[in-house]
């Protein structure tokens, strides 16, 4: 936690110009809305693969009442993820109870719904040309600059990191890595199993309703392209490549995935094949994630040198 | 009164019938073994009396709580828990942990102040991971304390989901056999430990393979084939009862001496075999 926190404050020496800055917050949105999907696959071992919907909704709820109606941008967003809460709630409810393949091809199916319904909705969404943003302002203060997002999406990205961990660390949390490993043995313990995935499906829609939102707001414009299933498969593949069940990893997750694209520009025609190079060797040689099997790889170390200075000891 | 009462318990699955209008009780304080040879429905009867199969006909009470058609958290709060004849353990966590979720049911705590964390929270956090420790230490497990889950041998991960269902502070325990796969001294730990948790106020129903055992502990065996109950009573009429032999062992030797000799005999060739 706190070396994300030094992280999130030393990064900005190595940013030299707005661009830096600009990928930077991108890094920040993404990791906020893997946080949250972490929490419903790495942690309850629910996959979705429609996240990018509730990332849209939160985009265009904001877009929509904040441009088109004037609203606050504050009360725009809060409707929104209000409104994205409730519905994660009302479809969660049903889906969840399925398992597995059957799950991912109905969030799946969630989030080609909102997307149809974003791209045929022109008069209200702008349809495929999309939609125009206001900038985020509260009060008289408008919030426009790279480096002014860069500090407001870092503190949010740990206060995001900040309740996972809490949730992580409780009974709920328990119960939703319980439910994981064995749902008939969390049920005979007394956790409503159905309950508790219904709930981390809502908090996870939310986080990434919430990243919508901010993400509209920043780059001043929405496109139906953050709402497609590909993002939505971009999503899960941060945190699965940042290591599942690990907090940390989806923030690496979504570091990596989001800047290796930008770096791999030097391949220039070879870009994809680098990038899908890179993903493919880091499955085989790090099947638990970057972060998980990195910590494993220095636990190993640290035991095998205590090890040996007891020999030495001895 | 009873603890539990069964009225006219069934279940199909297709067919075939698992559980066939079963009807028991079982007291308070005693130690209730449900045995029957291989495929006569203990597992099934387990799984209903835990909610995890819904019957297909009959009555469920546990106390003064008609539990028929509930969820399987549902019986775990009015005081029943179970451990599994194939193991639920939580290999995802540490054994501590797993005891832990065990108090679920008494550590719940509500969104917000886990979101935020709070001091309240924080403290209850602390007192349970003390009472798992405990309760570990107390079924034998304290070299497992700082051990995850998935790094234990079978023996432990079995005395485990004994914790963890000790845990949820329960009226009436069903162990779905218990003593499967341990050597013959960690079975006769189990003794032991049965034996305590009816010392605790704890009701224990026995389903088990393992007649020394059987034996050993019970006050009231059940006893199932085909779905159906065969016989049923104190223990020591159970063991001489010519049908139970019978379908234990076949007729030959119903005709010619008690269950306890047949068993005893068994016993020796079992412990004969391993040596």
């Amino acid at each position: 936690m706190l070396a994300l926190a030094a992280a999130i404050a030393v990064l900005p020496l190595a940013l030299s110009n707005n661009y830096f800055y600009d990928i930077a917050v991108l890094v920040g949105l993404n990791a906020i809305v893997c946080v949250g999907l972490n929490l419903l696959i790495g942690f309850a071992g629910q996959i979705s693969l429609g996240h990018a919907g509730f990332f849209g909704l939160g985009a265009y709820g904001s877009a929509i009442l904040a441009s088109r109606y004037g609203w606050p941008p504050l009360a725009a967003m809060f409707t929104t993820t209000l409104a994205v809460a409730a519905l994660a709630y009302v479809v969660g409810r049903p889906i969840l109870r399925l398992k597995g393949h059957y799950l991912a091809m109905a969030t799946l199916g969630l989030g080609v719904i909102i997307y149809m319904v974003i791209t045929t909705e022109d008069k209200l969404t702008g349809g495929p040309d999309g939609i125009s943003v206001v900038p985020f302002r509260i009060g008289g203060f408008v919030l426009q600059d790279e480096r002014v997002w860069y500090w407001v999406v870092g503190a949010l990205l740990l206060l995001a990191v900040w309740l996972a961990l809490n949730l992580i660390e409780s009974p709920m949390g328990r119960a939703l890595r319980a439910l994981h490993s064995s749902e008939v043995g969390a049920e005979v313990v007394g956790i409503n199993a159905a309950d508790h995935k219904v709930m981390v499906f809502v908090i996870s829609a939310v986080f990434a309703s919430l990243a919508g939102s901010l993400a509209a707001h920043y780059s001043g414009f929405v496109t139906p392209g953050k709402v497609t299933f590909l993002h939505s498969i971009e999503l899960v593949t941060m945190v699965v490549f940042g290591g599942m069940a690990s907090t940390f990893g989806a923030v690496a997750g979504a570091a990596v995935l989001t800047t290796l694209p930008q770096l791999l520009t030097v391949f220039k025609d070879y870009e994809m094949m680098v990038f899908g190079a890179v993903m493919m060797g880091t499955m085989i040689f790090m099947p638990r994630g970057v972060v998980p099997s990195l910590e494993r790889l220095f636990q190993r170390r640290r035991q095998s040198a205590s090890a040996a200075s007891e020999r030495e000891d001895a | 009164m009873s603890l539990l009462r069964v009225e006219g318990l069934s279940k199909k699955f297709g067919g075939l019938n698992a559980v066939e209008d079963l009807s028991f009780n079982i007291q308070p304080g005693a130690v209730y073994s449900i045995i029957g040879p291989n495929g006569a429905g203990k597992t099934t009867l387990l799984n209903l009396l835990t909610g995890v199969y819904q019957p297909s006909d009959g009555r469920i009470v546990f106390g003064e709580h008609d539990l028929t058609g509930r969820a399987p958290y549902e019986y775990a709060g009015h005081g029943i828990a179970r451990t599994f004849q194939n193991l639920q353990v939580f290999f995802n966590m540490s054994a501590l942990e797993n005891v832990m979720v065990g108090r679920h049911l008494h550590e719940r705590c509500g969104l917000g102040s886990t979101l935020l964390r709070s001091p309240r929270l924080a403290r209850a956090e602390r007192a349970c991971r003390e009472e798992a420790a405990e309760l570990m230490n107390y079924v034998g497990l304290h070299n497992y304390l700082s051990a995850a889950a998935d790094a234990m041998p079978y023996g432990a991960l079995k005395r485990l989901e004994i914790a963890r269902a000790l845990a949820t502070r329960p009226k009436l325990m069903l162990l779905d056999e218990p003593a499967a796969g341990l050597n013959p001294t960690e079975a006769l730990e189990l003794d032991d430990l049965i034996g305590r948790l009816t010392g605790r106020g704890v009701t224990v129903v026995l389903v088990e393979h393992n007649m020394r055992l059987v034996m050993g502990v019970s006050d009231h065996i059940l006893v199932l084939d085909y779905g159906r109950k065969l016989a049923e009573g104190p223990a020591a009429a159970v063991r001489n009862d010519p049908k139970v032999i019978e379908a234990y062992l076949g007729s030959a030797v119903a005709h010619d001496g008690s269950l306890g000799n047949a068993i005893a005999g068994a016993v020796a060739v079992a412990v004969e075999m391993r040596r």
